[in-house]
């Protein structure tokens, strides 16, 4: 059976995707990028493409530096198939996905999972109401439709809350106030890592410029606080926290919520690598060797999806896993760009050390309340995983199978990890031994009458048109 | 008409109107049926399946399936995946779907 087939396949056109598309492409492989949006550039990057002038302005420098990044891509012989779902990957590398609701099949050769950052979990009481979303998805609305929220809370911590925060103010609509949850003692605790952290140093300055911007527009800023909560019925009312022993209550209509990123390790899990958990990211990250191959055979990792590091960090895994991939389908590989691009690499991570304590989780967000919702598809809360680690659940995996916990549409992307720690917390063992959630096929929902009308037999195509038929 | 919660910034993209329970709803092309209905002052947008509580955007990348809706006759779409074109019927998605047998 020959269907059609590729040298590499990347899923996810963000910027780690596109940086080893254009590089393996350059090399002389053949490439297929497949990405669930319409236009490449990632979240980060999202709409880059297409943005107005007016929103280039708002949104900033950073965000522009996707642009030529992206034409670099566009002008490589990588070809991008957009609006398209990779479902299933085989141990063989046989790739299935969809696209405008039809299933198809491929063979790669090689696999990167560029598939970046999800939100990290915040579960706090009130965290499903209408109005309530990820700070993210602010920076999502204002890219792809310039729609800037009103009235509207910054709740958590991070560097990206002071980056919407700064995008808009610049909008003219800044947000009503920004309640930060770090425990207070952080930036002491920080400290033993600045040395390090100066080799960066521009993280730093630009993140100390983004703050003072926030604080010189007047937005007011909550430090140290805690018993963070959203009130409203059907849609947000309020937050309430508090601060220094005194309480607040804030009304908005809008609230965003941030606890930093962590990888999204659907793909990961799915073609069954190793995965480790990483105490100072907090997260699980997946086990990499020395050309960022997991452990399943042929399946690689750049960007935050192998370690949260950000975009530039990514552009540069992209290109030294493009290299490494090129070597391995038997191209010449200059050796000496490859140690170039490590070194480039040590040095973005360097000031990762230091975010990580800064901005660490708060207690009360890795050990919800028993009453807070964790699992919001299937509105499974803290307590209720407790009580069913009391009973005798070992990990995730039973957990799931008693309370649907990750069983919902979502397929634990948004609660695995609280859930993971919560567990962990409860048996007083390290998310290591816990484990996560089982991930299968197929990755999304997927409709049935899709399912039934797949026949991967049909997918097969005259030899000669194969691209590397063998 | 909802009240307004967001600002649009760039008021010189064409238009595309399509309807939310039978109300027309102006959009802009290239908005996400989620963006469109967040401009409209809409939030919410679901049931959810367990305690019938409201539900609205939350990711807008396609993560958290919170933004499932019957897009032109077909439930469970995330509506923030789904780009508007002139014209889609968008319902609010009530608890579970069923299976039509």
């Amino acid at each position: 059976m020959s269907v059609k087939t590729v040298d590499l396949l990347v899923i996810g056109a963000g910027p780690a995707g596109i940086a080893a598309a254009t590089e393996a492409a350059n090399a002389g492989l053949s490439v297929t990028v497949m990405d669930e949006q319409p236009r490449p550039g990632g979240q980060i990057y999202r709409s880059v493409e297409t943005t107005s002038a007016k929103m280039d302005k708002i949104l900033g420098k950073d965000f522009l530096e996707g642009r030529p990044l992206v034409e670099s891509f566009r002008a490589s012989s990588a070809e991008l198939m957009p609006e398209t779902l990779v479902w299933n990957i085989g141990s063989d590398l046989t790739i299935d996905y969809s696209t405008a609701g039809v299933a198809h099949r491929m063979q790669a050769r090689k696999v990167v999972a560029a598939t970046g950052a999800l939100e990290r979990p915040m579960p706090i009481p009130g965290w499903t109401l209408p109005g309530v979303t990820t700070a993210g998805a602010l920076q999502i609305l204002m890219k792809t439709s310039s729609i800037v929220k009103e009235d509207c809370v910054l709740m958590g911590a991070g560097p990206l809350i002071w980056l919407v925060a700064v995008q808009m103010i610049d909008a003219g609509v800044p947000p009503k106030a920004i309640v930060e949850n770090l425990p207070k003692g952080r930036t002491f605790a920080a400290l033993p890592h600045l040395p390090k952290a100066l080799r960066a140093s521009e993280y730093l300055f630009k993140g100390l410029g983004l703050i003072r911007r926030v604080k010189q527009a007047g937005v007011p800023i909550h430090s140290n606080a805690s018993a963070l909560a959203i009130e409203g019925e059907g849609a947000v009312k309020a937050v309430t926290f508090k601060t220094g022993g005194k309480s607040h209550r804030i009304e908005a209509t809008s609230v965003a919520l941030h606890q930093g990123v962590v990888p999204n390790q659907q793909i990961t899990r799915l073609v069954r690598a190793d995965h480790r958990w990483d105490d100072s990211q907090k997260c699980f990250l997946p086990v990499l060797d020395n050309t960022c191959q997991t452990s399943a055979p042929g399946v690689y990792v750049a960007g935050d999806g192998a370690s949260i590091n950000g975009a530039k960090c990514a552009v540069l895994q992209g290109t030294e896993v493009a290299l490494h991939i090129a070597a391995a389908l038997g191209k010449s590989v200059d050796t000496g760009r490859i140690q170039r691009l490590k070194a480039a690499i040590a040095r973005e991570t360097s000031v990762r050390p230091m975010l990580e304590t800064l901005y660490a989780p708060a207690q009360e967000i890795l050990e919800p309340a028993d009453g807070t919702i964790v699992c919001r598809c299937e509105e499974v809360t803290a307590g209720a995983i407790r009580s069913t680690v009391d009973l005798g659940a070992p990990g995730p995996n039973q957990v799931k199978s008693m309370l649907r916990s990750g069983m919902g549409p979502c397929q634990g992307r948004t609660c695995g990890l609280a859930v993971a720690q919560i567990i962990a917390a409860r048996k007083g063992e390290t998310p290591d031994v816990t484990g996560y959630y089982r991930i299968r096929p197929p990755l999304k929902p997927i409709p049935l009458q899709e399912l039934a009308s797949y026949d991967p037999a049909q997918e097969e195509e005259p030899a000669e048109d194969g691209v590397a038929a063998e | 008409m909802a009240p307004s919660i967001s600002r649009r910034i760039e008021e010189d993209a064409p238009t595309v109107t399509f309807t939310f329970e039978g109300q027309t709803i102006e959009a802009k092309k290239g908005d996400s049926v989620a963006a469109a209905l967040t401009a409209a002052g809409v939030l919410d947008l679901r049931s959810s399946v367990v305690s019938g509580e409201s539900r609205g955007i939350f990711c807008m990348m396609g993560a958290c399936f919170e933004c499932l809706m019957n897009i032109d006759g077909q439930p469970n779409r995330q509506a923030c995946m789904t780009e508007v074109s002139e014209g889609l019927v968008v319902l609010r998605q009530q608890g579970s779907r069923e299976v039509d047998l």
